[in-house]
């Protein structure tokens, strides 16, 4: 149906539009100048190369757990585990950079690829956990963000240093910076990752739309007894379909730990990362392209927010009210499309 | 071994406090068939509204000021929570989208008012928060005594009491048996006369008030204080304390009680003859890797009630 397709489209834009809205009210009840504020935001992501290389660079993560959180939906699958995953992901990318000496061409991919193992492994216990014993996969990988947190934190402290809450950078033949693009933009921290991101978000189309796998992922996320009737592997799929959420959000930790930081530093606590990730999923209706239309949002407001003090006043955390709020439209999308009806048939 | 029991358990009903509330809550929420992701929001917002409200009645009311500010935190939360029941019920949205809205949503806002109403990150400590104290007659029991009744806050005992409350009520009573009809179907409910959207409403607005009650318990005994850090996860372990024990509430008392304890053991290990030669990280990991071994072993596939996370349209088959 092609109005059914203009919905889908429509529905994400009016969300936007409406929270975007909400904000502007909730700034002049406060007390502030929405026009300033938005004015504030608008050139904290694009105002100069500076800030926009730097809201790239949030980008990037955030389309990598964006599609970790939308490739377990798509199966069924509700992975809160993205903020455990994109640890130990920055865990192992950091722990081959420093461990290993090699030239960059063997170095860096061995550090992203370490990341990808190490995220899909903890996303394979859940799948496992929930595919043979049915155990619930929202609180085990709610378990897997406590246990990766304090393990790595265990681990920064005892194996990468001695009692320091800080590990070294990462020499250049793991690094994902670049000069080019740093000298391009003011000396912001964007790096290479953003290609790998992208990529990434090709490779969810590609399996999700041209490949057999990923018919059988979207046929369990769908209809698990349908699918076991039709001869499909509810269980492997379940469990691949985890890995490769967690290989995803691994992904981003790398780029944290070789792109942004270049180091990896004891946390007090979560990153947010793989919980933006949920938003960014749900904002992009679980598609990869989606997704990385929702990351690009995400990122310019998240970086936009930090100028909003310093531009006109207003908290930051303004941008977290109006994130909260757009979900919720997206959410209700029920009732938008149910107006949208009313006005087509008034128009006639 | 009465003083290893003295050290561990007044810290473990210390901790658990807050998730108990929350869990309850959740359980009604979910036993209705309404997912409840938002519950870490709720929890949010109740230790926001409890504090905020703790440091501006601090003079007016006294030594009652804390107990006001939790009940003040539950009815705030409860109406905020009225958000999460509008999506689900009525606009029929996606509940655990709704719910992780009601999580951003909460503390922003939370962090939002806090900088424009204290002009800084985080508020001042609250200067009458819960105190610790002994039970009259009870505490002076022998051992008993000493192990549950001396240094103790009020709240705790409060929470494992609403805890069986909450039990009575959902499966004694007309009400709960509604209540949970609507959760497993809600078609057969509705045809028997029941309202199912009434009915999930106030399960949400239940779930609120308990959310809103264990985050202001949480942050009027434990945080003291409101920031973006005040809550971090409890709601989210609150939700698996849910499913720990299976929907039911004793069972999620249960959950929440291991868990509180087994977050006391990292806190007071240093002081405990066995545990003092374990490496800190194997108690801070302790509660969650038994909880995954418990759930793969022993406590087996969790089912949900049959209709949670379902919107009910009237007259769908």
């Amino acid at each position: 149906m092609a109005s059914n397709k203009l919905f889908n489209i429509l529905v994400p834009i009016i969300s936007v539009l409406l929270g975007l809205i909400a904000g502007a009210i909730i700034m002049l009840v406060s007390g502030y100048n929405p026009i300033a504020g938005y004015t504030a935001l608008w050139n904290g992501a694009f105002g100069d190369l500076y800030f926009m290389g730097e809201t790239v660079r949030q980008i990037t993560p955030y389309i990598l757990t964006g599609l970790a959180v939308a490739f377990a939906f798509r199966s069924g699958l509700f992975n809160i585990g993205a903020e455990g995953q994109v640890i130990v992901g920055w865990l192992a990318a950091v722990w081959v950079g420093l461990a290993i000496d090699a030239p960059m061409i063997i170095h860096l991919p061995l550090a992203v690829i370490a990341a990808a193992v190490a995220g899909a492994i903890w996303g394979f216990i859940p799948g496992i956990l929930k595919a043979k014993l049915g155990v619930h996969e929202v609180i085990v990988t709610i378990m897997m963000n406590y246990i990766a947190l304090y393990c790595t934190n265990e681990i920064i402290r005892s194996v990468l240093t001695d009692n320091m809450d800080s590990t070294e950078i990462i020499p250049p033949s793991a690094s994902l910076a670049s000069e080019w693009l740093q000298g391009l933009t003011f000396f912001s921290r964007m790096h290479y990752g953003i290609l790998i991101a992208l990529f990434a978000a090709v490779v969810m189309w590609f399996i999700m739309q041209r490949t057999t796998i990923g018919y059988e992922l979207k046929a369990v996320g769908f209809n698990q007894h349908a699918s076991k009737y039709a001869g499909m592997k509810v269980s492997k799929n379940i469990i691949l379909s985890m890995v490769i959420a967690g290989a995803f959000a691994g992904l981003a930790g790398a780029m944290e730990g070789l792109g942004t930081y270049g180091s990896i530093s004891v946390m007090s606590g979560f990153t947010n990362l793989g919980f933006d990730g949920i938003a960014v999923a749900l904002l992009g209706a679980n598609t990869a392209l989606g997704v990385v239309l929702a990351a690009i949002l995400f990122g310019v407001l998240k970086v936009g927010a930090i100028n909003m003090p310093t531009g006109a006043e207003v908290p930051t955390e303004l941008v977290d009210i109006i994130i909260a709020l757009i979900i919720f439209f997206v959410a209700s999308s029920y009732i938008i499309r149910w107006i949208l009806l009313r006005f087509k048939k008034e128009g006639k | 071994m009465v003083d290893i029991l003295q050290s561990i358990i007044p810290p473990a009903l210390f901790f658990s406090a807050p998730l108990i509330f929350t869990a309850l809550g959740g359980v009604f929420s979910e036993r209705s068939g309404v997912v409840n992701i938002g519950l870490e929001g709720l929890m949010v917002m109740g230790a926001f509204v409890g504090i905020v409200f703790n440091l501006t009645f601090a003079d007016v009311f006294g030594d009652w000021t804390p107990w006001l500010s939790i009940i003040v935190a539950m009815v705030v939360s409860a109406i905020f929570s009225i958000i999460h029941a509008v999506a689900s019920v009525s606009f029929r949205a996606d509940q655990v989208v709704s719910g992780v809205a009601i999580n951003f949503l909460a503390l922003g806002l939370g962090v939002f008012l806090t900088k424009q109403w204290y002009d800084k990150g985080q508020t001042d400590m609250v200067t009458k928060p819960f105190y610790t104290m002994d039970i009259p007659l009870l505490s002076k029991v022998p051992v008993i005594g000493d192990i549950f009744f001396q240094g103790i806050y009020l709240t705790s005992y409060l929470a494992i009491i609403l805890a069986f409350v909450a039990w009575y009520v959902l499966h004694k009573t007309p009400f709960g048996l509604r209540l949970r009809a609507v959760g497993e179907h809600p078609a057969a409910a509705d045809t028997n006369g029941i309202n199912v959207y009434k009915m999930r409403y106030i399960a949400v607005i239940i779930s609120g008030a308990m959310g809103g009650l264990g985050g202001s318990v949480f942050a009027l005994t434990i945080a003291l204080n409101f920031s973006h850090a005040t809550i971090v996860g409890q709601g989210f372990m609150s939700l698996a304390a849910v499913i720990f024990g299976k929907w039911h509430p004793l069972g999620a008392m249960g959950a929440a009680l291991f868990f509180g304890f087994a977050q006391s053991l990292s806190v007071i290990s240093a002081g405990v003859p066995f545990l003092e030669d374990v490496p800190q990280v194997f108690l801070l990991i302790a509660p969650y890797v038994l909880t995954i071994l418990a759930l793969a072993g022993f406590v087996g596939r969790s089912e949900a009630p049959k209709a949670n996370g379902v919107p009910y349209i009237k007259g769908s088959r």
